[in-house]
């Protein structure tokens, strides 16, 4: 056997790595690229979803625009407020507050509910299905129903549900507003994750046409805009419009509406509850919309706990404080009789 | 051998991925949309030139002459992987643009089986510089030509309604196997048989 050809092999190709790798070190040293150090710093506190929230191209392009000074430093919805705090420690500037957002499914128009104008066998893509005729929905304003949220959101707090409707899962979602940018009908919108009532329907249509085609939709009746207490709701263009500056999350439009278009976010709400306090003066029984106070003048009143939901608008009117909201908002509580 | 012949014979008769069936990592792994693809089709363009002709110099003016010519699989890996992440830091520090539209997919390419296969065929055909130039040109051009149709055809599929057992992988290996069925028709064209 030639040994020294074993030799020469093993030394040549031993001799070359080395050689490579003494280049690459001297290269790696000489033309290192400074990295400004806030960049990495922010990058790090940053969640790394590179879901394009903030409108950057993923967690490495905002921070790079952070670092250098073009971005606000409150952008990052995912994160939220911690994260913005942590941006704004490392670039020793006071950062904005940041607003939570949820997405939420502004359509309730399933298919038991919303029926088709005909059958759709095209590609199972919204944007596709909604350019032939407005999509096969009977109401062209309603959710297409084939998913595209669910493709887009980062996260996986997605689901279609059989009646073909997105289902959000509140806990995953994180308001990158992907599956807002993803629907081509505007049915998915950002809300204040605060805020608890929702309308859910986006159809201008007049009453009748809303019928035809949805059991579900806004009539146009303006009931809503009527009962609010706070006149938070104006009708424009047949649609309640929110102002969510007013609004205080009472519900009593979302049990008001006659087509239970309101989307009531808040898993649970309290019961009014009357304290022996009560002079009987029947100022609750006046206020309340839904008939939930009974009492005769001059007696404790009684509350039907099946009846009340909980806007507390008997409370404010209360000249005895004897009414007690029983269980927190947002958290089911079963109010006790009487 | 004429130099449009290489060309079209690397590009289309003998397209590297659909013909030869190298370099399939890439095609399936990267060919989910059509920007991802445009991306590697041309750091695979960028680095095969690169390879071809460090390869062809080392092969011609080293391993030959000096009878080594049975190392040169480690020896052009090795200078290959090396000579990639000194380009790639240089183009960091002085090319920016370049840098930021080719880089992730230049280490991914570097140890790919196609650039090593083209620099292989480059010696077993006997080809001088200029030839194994033109094909590793080909090559490259039929590389992207390849893994573009075939990102078009999975974007398309990505929205159809296909059974779930097919979704995925299973139905690009169908859809690969039927565009190389179709690329069976340049067989011997223009005479073509390299």
């Amino acid at each position: 056997m030639d040994w020294t050809l074993v030799l020469i092999s093993v030394a040549g190709l031993g001799g070359l790595g080395l050689l490579i790798g003494i280049v690459l070190a001297i290269a790696s040293a000489k033309l290192a690229v400074k990295v400004d150090e806030r960049e990495a710093a922010v990058r790090a506190v940053l969640p790394g979803a590179n879901c394009g929230a903030c409108g950057f191209p993923g967690c490495d392009g905002y921070a790079a625009a952070v670092a250098s000074g073009s971005a606000p430093l409150n952008k990052c919805s995912v994160g939220g407020a911690n994260v913005a705090r942590s941006i704004g420690e490392i670039m020793g500037q006071e950062a904005g507050a940041v607003e939570p957002m949820v997405a939420v499914l502004v359509c309730r128009g399933g298919r038991d509910v919303a029926p088709s104008r005909f059958q759709y066998k095209g590609a199972s893509d919204c944007r596709q299905a909604a350019l032939l005729l407005g999509g096969p929905k009977a109401c062209v304003y309603g959710c297409v129903g084939l998913g595209n949220c669910a493709r887009v959101c980062p996260f996986g707090a997605i689901t279609m549900s059989p009646n073909n409707l997105p289902v959000i899962d509140e806990k995953k979602c994180t308001g990158c507003g992907n599956c807002v940018r993803g629907c081509p009908k505007g049915t998915l919108l950002l809300v204040p994750r605060s805020k608890l009532v929702v309308l859910a329907c986006v159809s201008h249509d007049k009453g009748r046409a809303v019928k035809d085609v949805c059991k579900v939709g806004c009539i146009a009746c303006g009931l809503c805009a009527k009962v609010c207490p706070t006149q938070a709701l104006t009708m424009v263009n047949n649609l309640p419009v929110m102002d969510y500056s007013k609004c205080i999350d009472c519900g009593i439009c979302v049990h008001r509406c006659p087509t239970r278009s309101f989307i009531d976010r808040a898993p649970g709400r309290p019961k009014a509850v009357i304290n022996p306090r009560c002079t009987g003066c029947q100022a609750c029984v006046k206020v309340c919309q839904f008939k939930a106070i009974e009492g005769e003048s001059g007696e404790q009143h009684k509350v039907t706990a099946g009846k009340c939901i909980g806007c507390g608008e008997c409370r404010k009117v209360c000249p005895a404080e004897a009414i007690d909201m029983v269980g927190a908002l947002g958290h089911s509580h079963r109010g006790k009789e009487g | 051998m004429n130099p449009a012949k290489i060309l079209m014979g690397a590009f289309l008769v003998n397209n590297i991925i659909l013909m030869r069936f190298i370099g399939l990592c890439p095609f399936f792994g990267v060919s989910t949309s059509l920007d991802t693809s445009i991306g590697m089709s041309a750091a695979v363009l960028f680095v095969m030139m690169l390879a071809t002709w460090v390869s062809w110099l080392l092969y011609h003016v080293l391993l030959l002459p000096l009878g080594l010519v049975f190392l040169r699989t480690a020896v052009f890996i090795l200078v290959i992987a090396g000579l990639v992440q000194f380009v790639e830091m240089v183009l960091k520090k002085y090319v920016r643009g370049l840098y930021s539209s080719l880089g992730i997919y230049l280490p991914l390419i570097t140890t790919n089986c196609a650039i090593l296969g083209v620099t292989f065929l480059n010696i077993d055909y006997r080809f001088d510089l200029l030839q194994s130039t033109l094909f590793a040109v080909g090559t490259a051009l039929g590389f992207a030509l390849a893994i573009m149709l075939f990102a078009a055809i999975r974007e398309r599929l990505e929205d159809s309604p296909i059974s779930p057992s097919f979704r995925g992988y299973p139905i690009a290996f169908v859809g690969a196997s039927l565009v190389s069925l179709a690329f069976l028709g340049f067989t011997s064209l223009f005479g073509i048989s390299l």
